[in-house]
């Protein structure tokens, strides 16, 4: 007896008869024909053989899901993804390839071939092959649909501030451009007292309100407009507008505080300057050098109007100037001074009139730290102005040998036009359809000259290098000499911009 | 004659019921339908028998038998085995085994010479076996199955095996029990022979799925069609005579 290897045993695995027809196979676990097998079952009966797909003409896109629409060449992978995707059922069977059968472009069919597989009766793979018809039909798509209409906005914030001056909204602009915060505006359109963002969803619209409220005391009201509504299946559509209204108090306005307001800082003022305005509005007496921070709510609590803006400062001369002791000011040990600035006893005459004998005028000033005979500077001028605000009035009443012929605001460091001459930067700008033609030199320069005198302005704002102004000054050669003591800007804190020159 | 019948809605007729030459066991079922097709094809010839095997319908593959005897698993009650000597014809013996492979009709598969039985099977079975059902006794596997019972249906005339056994092992298995034999399904591909069809020497039947292939193949294989007159049967044994005189 020898032993015969495994391999050398030939197994010839025996015919069958199909056990429908009767015709002879090898073996399988149904023990049935591939005819009779395709003829008893149908993988593909699951699956639609016609389908629908949706095509906008004015974007030339397809519809993916509910209201989103892609982009894809005819014969693409991406619409054979998104006509797969039509098929019902087709995640029960196994696809194993998919390709598509030409047709004529303009005839809105698209065919597509499937090989499928899936197990039948007991283990048996049946692949089958066959085709889907999808018809394209048009529909217009939102988007195309509100250009079709002229409706190109969904949402808009307008964003208001009473006052006669703008420099709010430059301050607002470089916010804006510091934290792209205007990125999703379909427009940005300027008009009298404002500016009007618009958004193509009411998201963002909201989001720009929340970031309004973030950088700048303000307060709004959200209201809506019905467009169209469909009874039928409950749909509305609204185009929703937010009217934000920012505080009309602006940097070195002089206000008087509500009674209680002032009560309930601290017994300030009532008579104030407004030092800076950020998401607070901070206030200095200038007689006590008392300081209070006014937020958001508080404001709107005891609403108050400025006394006086910029718009009204005068131009005085410093004839001669004492400093006061932080200690002999009254209520020193209680209350919070400043410390950034000192309080002096300040006799200035009108520069228009310096040279006649006119009469020294006597003040006190929080720029102590900064005056010195001989300067120039701007204060609001109380002895000949009439003012007309009814918390003003009752204060007048009470004190009238009290109020300062003139309050000091800020240093005059000399003429617009050598400022701007100096000038070694310049500020991004948000691109603004303006109807109102007004001109927005003036206010522009007054924001540059105060983004200058305070560095705490200039945190929150991107302030970039003026190379071409570099360039023009080495040839011309100015000398900075004469103008020494005006506030300027230092290289460190300027960012390069991105230049892209043909030169 | 071979014939489609249904056990309660099933086509797996070899569990319900055993067919041999000279007697058939039937499940007791809910109704009396496939009693009556057994009864309507055999009664005039053996005795048809209501049984029960520890309780459990599914007499096919809980025993075995042929012509001359029938073997019992250990769990048939006493009263189960004296039902059925008194049903069966004095000349069949009957003897209860203690296996432990207690489906015996799924481990052996035998007619009334031979028996094909699962390799593990117990010496004393096999010994019980022989002297019972007077056959020769094979330890063979069908297509790699070592359910022999289950995957083939054997009578006198031929026998039908499981479809994936291959062509050197059906010559040997052919060899050694000197019968024709072929590899095919019933019930409509199913390739559980023994549990879809009983079958003996001049009768077949499987389940209703049965396709007419297969019950051609079934006829042609166990010789039904030829003998179905006993006229057949002689004219056979005269061409053998003959042969051998020759």
């Amino acid at each position: 007896m020898e032993y015969l290897p495994a391999d050398e045993i030939t197994q010839t695995q025996v015919k069958i008869l199909c056990c429908v027809c009767g015709v002879l196979i090898d073996t399988n676990p149904s023990n049935m024909c591939a005819a009779c097998l395709k003829s008893n079952f149908d993988i593909t009966k699951d699956i639609p053989k016609s389908s629908n797909l949706y095509f906008c003409r004015g974007c030339e896109r397809y519809q993916h899901s509910q209201g989103n629409w892609i982009y894809c060449e005819l014969e693409s992978r991406e619409l054979l993804t998104l006509c797969l995707k039509k098929l019902k059922n087709l995640s029960k069977v196994h696809l194993t390839d998919a390709s598509f059968v030409w047709t004529e472009p303009h005839s809105k069919r698209l065919k597509v071939k499937l090989t499928v597989q899936q197990e039948v009766d007991g283990g048996t793979i049946l692949q089958q092959v066959f085709i889907v018809e999808y018809v394209v039909n048009n529909q217009f798509c939102d988007a195309c649909h509100r250009r079709e209409a002229k409706d190109f906005w969904r949402a808009s914030v307008q964003v208001r501030q009473k006052v006669g001056h703008k420099k709010t909204f430059f301050y607002l602009e470089q916010l804006i451009l510091k934290h792209k915060a205007h990125t999703n505006a379909v427009s940005v359109k300027a008009t009298t007292e404002g500016v009007d963002f618009f958004f193509d969803k009411k998201d963002d619209a909201r989001k720009f309100v929340d970031f309004l409220q973030n950088v700048v005391p303000c307060r709004y009201i959200p209201s809506q407009q019905l467009i169209s509504h469909d009874t039928h299946n409950n749909t509305y559509t609204y185009k929703h507008s937010f009217s934000v209204e920012i505080v009309p108090i602006c940097k070195d306005d002089l206000v008087c505080l509500p009674p209680a307001l002032a009560a309930s800082l601290g017994n300030i003022g009532p008579l104030c300057l407004c030092l800076r305005v950020t998401n607070n509005i901070y206030l200095l007496d200038p007689f006590t050098l008392r300081h209070a921070e006014l937020s958001n709510q508080n404001y709107w609590r005891y609403p108050f109007k400025a006394l006086a803006s910029t718009k009204q400062l005068t131009e005085y001369t410093v004839i001669s100037i004492d400093i006061i002791n932080r200690n002999q000011i009254p209520g020193h040990q209680k209350a919070h001074l400043s410390s950034k600035h000192m309080l002096a006893d300040a006799y200035v005459q009108r520069s228009c009139n310096l040279g006649s004998n006119e009469d020294e005028i006597h003040t006190r000033t929080h720029l102590g730290h900064l005056l010195s005979p001989l300067d120039r500077v701007l204060g609001y001028d109380m002895g000949n102005a009439n003012w007309n605000d009814t918390y003003f009035e009752k204060f007048e009443d009470a004190n009238r040998d009290n109020i300062p012929d003139v309050i000091l605001v800020k240093k005059f460091f000399g003429d617009r036009a050598i400022r701007k001459r100096l000038r070694r930067w310049k500020l991004k700008r948000i691109e603004v359809i303006d109807e109102t033609a007004s001109s927005e030199g003036g206010d522009i320069a007054e924001f540059m000259d105060d983004l200058e005198e305070d560095p705490m302005l200039r945190e929150n704002v991107n302030v970039y290098i003026d190379k071409k102004k570099i360039a023009s000054e080495m040839a011309v050669d100015v000398d900075d000499l004469e103008h020494e003591g005006i506030p300027q800007i230092t290289l460190q804190e300027m960012l390069e911009d991105l230049d892209i020159d043909d030169e | 004659m071979a014939f489609r019948v249904q056990f309660e809605s099933n086509d797996e007729v070899g569990v319900f019921a055993k067919l041999t030459n000279s007697y058939c066991l039937v499940a007791i079922g809910g109704s009396q339908n496939f009693y009556s097709i057994f009864e309507a094809e055999l009664s005039d010839s053996i005795p048809v028998i209501h049984a029960s095997i520890g309780g459990c319908r599914i007499v096919g593959r809980l025993t075995v038998g042929n012509r001359h005897g029938l073997l019992v698993p250990n769990t048939t009650t006493d009263q189960e085995l004296q039902h059925l000597r008194n049903s069966l014809p004095d000349s069949v013996k009957i003897e209860r085994v203690e296996e432990r492979l207690s489906a015996l009709g799924n481990v052996i598969a035998c007619n009334d010479y031979v028996a094909l039985v699962h390799p593990d099977l117990d010496k004393d079975t096999q010994e019980i076996l022989i002297d019972t059902l007077n056959v020769e006794v094979f330890k063979q596997t069908i297509a790699d199955q070592v359910l022999v019972g289950s995957y083939c249906a054997l009578s006198n005339q031929g026998g039908l095996v499981h479809p994936k056994a291959n062509i050197e092992h059906m010559n040997e298995l052919s060899t050694l029990l000197q019968l024709p034999l072929v590899a095919g399904t019933v019930n409509r591909g199913s390739d559980v022979i023994g549990g879809g069809m009983v079958v003996n020497d001049w009768s077949a039947f499987c389940g209703f799925d049965t396709t007419a292939t297969e019950l051609s193949l079934i006829e042609n294989i166990f010789k039904l069609n030829e003998s179905a007159g006993p006229s057949v049967i002689q004219q056979n044994m005269r061409q053998t005579l003959i042969e051998k005189l020759a």
